[in-house]
């Protein structure tokens, strides 16, 4: 289905001056060094490849090219002379284009409109121009081998449709360097090669092209070079041609491990507690099926977009399953609510913690007792602040959230203490299975390993958990076993023993090329 | 450590008085406490007659009427929703209950019918709101024109008069010399505040205004507990309908119209905020409050009629603009 690599038809394009040069770019955050001293280059009529795990630094390489980044160190030059961003309109008009994975389209109007937006064709009275955009627009098209109706709306246009939308939006400018993150995550294989041909297309135009992708043996096919990063280093830059997909991987991985808590015994003949059979719903979640048994933690791993926190969703009962049954204890139970999820003792800690996991307004004593009303209630059915007091009292105690009383604000707490209250309030509400969907995202070092063990802590406590990370050696460190999720199905089911960083990710990564073949497959037939 | 001395803190402040008092002069209510002592002094200098026993008891007891809207409006704007249609419940539900007694039912039972076709509103309001997920704003909009089109259905725009005397007797009874919309309405203010703080209802209440997604990941019934808001708006404007037949002696087809509008402006007065999750029965009082005094001052210094209202806007916008700055 795959076609192999074409190496010939662009080398000649590629001229030998960059057309954009980033020199030690270093890029920090509270906590974390997102990018070290990264040298990155692009050439015009190129096609580059960024290569990494999840969270080694791709967007944010690609964020301070863009102008969202302002970085701490290094320096950038577009055609030689000195590049300085202070915001993305900088970076707009100097002719850099990002596509993001989602795509930033209003859905309402048409293409023409989505593709002139701000930048509105008018007519001498100042009015907008129909005409004329409907012009520029066809003309656009052509040039770059579309086939859409300018006047359509958005919202009837199919999804790869809407990418060639997003592409001569960037087009519409004159644009040097058009970067493309996941472009292919949502295509089937068909529009996948309609969108290397117009990929082809751009570079034949002399446009550098920056292509960030987790597909390798797309990555090799369409890119003349590789960047491969990895916690926030540069690994190499290597020539697609000099290279396979089993030395990209282990390129990719071999992450620092020294944060990591680890070391933890488990019986592995302890009963199963709750079984997933044969789950699957919205967007692409595919007949997946695992249990988890008392006191275990299984870490899920995959790449971003295959489906981690959709299939929690799918599990609470937020989103509504096509089909599939939960069991706890070996009955089937109906969860058809996040409300119908926490009676049958599963608990969730969202990835959003911000926005799905606390009531920003409300105290610390409020949000960790969100949970579990029905405890706290005196004999005449009110709220007893004695009680909730103690409660709160004593999961901020043993958590360690430093607040300054049980009444502060959560709004105002650090990411790692507003974490610390997230699981607080599924601590006191003692689920028998609690899902964690990136518990140390976003937070610093000394509080990732408190989290780490406050999870085995947990799990020893006969907890069952479900420990979702794009950090691979966070789940190897404290996993008991690893499934793996690649585009919405389960690929692997790994033993402590057997599980390591390569076989994970060959996981990840290796059934996104047949599904995508499959997808074209229903599509043609 | 430092947690563990805040614990001791804590127990060490004796009295629920004490804490209450620590409370009440951290939270939004006290400045707003202060503007309205503010304009008490202003209107009672400026109108001497202001302060007499008469005009007292007739103000509090016009206040009491909106204020009770208001507390019920409250549930709603605290869930982040919103509702139109208490204005024309306080209508319907007067005319329900004054029709009931002009036919001859007794008028406990005739209560009985105002107070169920309140619950009646606010059930269907909130059902399609709740489960159906449909905008609040156009649901309570579209039950403010029935519920006020059923009032012209049912009387064709005449009053009902026919009210027995032995009802009359509540509208102009009063107790220690405060008129009894007045009572009913710290009954209520007690009742609700009991509710919003201390029972699982009202804590869920602020927890889908503040954040209705963790609430619902929370295992948070949240289409139950809204439901439950707007039963508790339309189940208010049941008890002024009521008590507005007892207070003029019949039931009026235009009772009611455009206090919608001031009940949630006495919410967003008293510190409510629309986007929800915050506000108190305490800032609805006061904000109630400010909004009658001032219109009463306005009549006391023979402002027109149509100063007044220019004037009551301009002070919604500002106390919202207010608002605005200080959670900046």
């Amino acid at each position: 289905m795959t076609s192999g690599k074409t190496p010939v038809q662009n080398t000649k394009k590629v001229s030998d001056t960059n057309i954009v040069e980033m020199h030690g770019i270093t890029m920090k955050f509270p906590g974390v060094l997102a990018l070290d001293k990264v040298d990155f280059s692009v050439k015009p009529g190129e096609v580059m490849c960024l290569l990494g795990e999840n969270g080694a630094g791709k967007s944010t390489l690609m964020k301070v090219l863009t102008g969202v980044y302002i970085p701490n160190e290094g320096h950038m030059l577009l055609d030689g002379k000195p590049l300085v961003l202070q915001n993305t309109q900088d970076a707009y008009s100097q002719g850099i284009s990002i596509i993001f994975q989602e795509f930033n389209l209003c859905a309402n109007l048409t293409v023409m409109e989505n593709i002139f937006m701000g930048n509105e064709e008018r007519t001498s009275f100042g009015f907008v121009s129909y005409r004329k955009m409907k012009q520029k627009a066809a003309e656009l098209f052509r040039r770059l081998n579309i086939d859409i109706d300018p006047e359509e709306t958005v919202k009837n246009l199919g999804v790869a449709s809407q990418q060639m939308v997003e592409i001569a939006k960037a087009l519409s400018q004159d644009t040097k360097i058009l970067i493309m993150d996941e472009p292919t995550s949502s295509l089937a294989e068909s529009e996948i090669r309609t969108l290397f041909s117009i990929v082809r297309d751009l570079q034949a135009k002399g446009i550098a092209v920056v292509f960030i992708s987790h597909k390798l043996k797309e990555v090799i096919e369409i890119s003349d070079r590789i960047t491969v990063l990895r916690d926030g280093k540069l690994v190499r830059t290597v020539h697609a041609a000099d290279i396979n997909e089993d030395q990209l991987i282990s390129m990719m991985v071999g992450r620092d491990m020294k944060h990591f808590f680890s070391e933890r015994q488990y019986d592995s003949s302890n009963e199963v507690v709750f079984e997933v059979e044969g789950l699957s719903g919205p967007p692409k979640i595919q007949d997946v099926s695992f249990s988890l048994k008392k006191g275990e933690i299984v870490g899920l791993a995959g790449l971003v977009g295959a489906g981690r926190t959709e299939l929690s969703m799918l599990i609470m009962g937020a989103v509504k399953r096509w089909s599939g049954t939960l069991k706890m204890h070996g009955k089937p139970v109906s969860v058809n609510s996040p409300n119908d999820a926490v009676r049958q003792g599963i608990g969730y800690v969202p990835e959003d913690r911000k926005n799905l996991g606390l009531v920003q307004p409300m105290s610390t004593r409020e949000n960790l007792t969100l949970s579990i009303h029905k405890n706290i209630l005196n004999k005449f059915g009110f709220i007893s602040f004695r009680k909730e007091c103690e409660i709160a009292d004593t999961y901020i105690k043993q958590l360690q959230i430093k607040v300054s009383s049980r009444e502060h604000i959560v709004k105002t707490l650090s990411g790692g203490n507003q974490q610390k209250v997230v699981i607080g309030k599924w601590l006191s509400a003692l689920p028998e299975v609690m899902i964690l969907d990136e518990p140390t995202r976003g937070i610093d070092v000394g509080s990732k390993a408190e989290v780490h063990r406050l999870i085995a802590e947990l799990a020893d406590a006969g907890m069952s958990i479900l420990l979702i990370s794009s950090e691979l050696p966070e789940i190897l460190a404290i996993s008991d076993r690893v499934l793996v999720l690649s585009n919405g199905r389960l690929t692997a089911d790994l033993a402590r023993e057997e599980a390591n960083e390569e076989n994970i990710m060959q996981a990840a990564v290796k059934i996104q090329e047949t599904s995508a073949a499959n997808a074209a497959e229903d599509t043609t037939g | 450590m430092r947690v563990q001395e805040e614990q001791k803190n804590n127990r060490t402040i004796p009295s629920i008085a004490g804490r209450m008092g620590r409370r009440l002069m951290k939270q939004k209510e006290s400045t707003i406490f202060l503007a309205l002592l503010g304009i008490v002094i202003l209107v009672s200098i400026i109108a001497p007659n202001f302060l007499t026993t008469r005009n007292a008891f007739s103000v509090s007891r016009q206040i009491s009427f909106y204020a009770i809207v208001a507390c019920g409006v409250l549930f709603v704007i605290l869930t982040a929703g919103i509702d139109l249609s208490v204005g024309s419940v306080v209508g319907l539900t007067g005319v329900t209950s004054g029709f009931a007694m002009a036919h001859g039912v007794h008028p406990l039972l005739a209560v009985g019918v105002g107070l169920g076709t309140g619950l009646l509103c606010g059930l269907i309001s909130g059902a399609l709101i709740a489960y159906l997920k449909v905008t609040p704003f156009i649901i309570t909009l579209g039950m403010l024109s029935v519920a006020r089109g059923a009032v012209w259905v049912i009387t064709e725009g005449w009053p009902i008069t026919e009210i027995p005397q032995s009802f009359l007797v509540v509208g102009r009874s009063q107790i220690f010399g405060i008129a009894l919309p007045v009572v009913v309405l710290l009954f209520i203010a007690v009742i609700d505040f009991i509710i919003l703080k201390y029972t699982t209802f009202g804590r869920r209440i602020y927890a889908i205004g503040g954040n209705e997604e963790a609430a619902v990941l929370s295992g948070i019934n949240v289409a139950r507990v809204k439901l439950g808001a707007y039963l508790f708006s339309g189940f208010h404007a049941a008890i002024v309908g009521v008590l507005l037949v007892a207070r003029f002696s019949s039931a009026q087809s235009a009772a009611g119209e455009g206090w919608e509008l001031d009940a949630i402006a006495a919410a967003v007065i008293g510190g409510a905020s629309l986007a929800g999750g915050s506000g108190s029965i305490l800032g609805v009082l006061i904000g109630a409050s400010i909004m009658g005094v001032i219109r009463n001052g306005l009549v006391l210094m023979r402002v027109s009629v149509y100063w007044q209202t220019l004037v009551i806007g301009a002070i919604i916008i500002l106390a919202a603009v207010i608002d605005r700055e200080r959670d900046k």
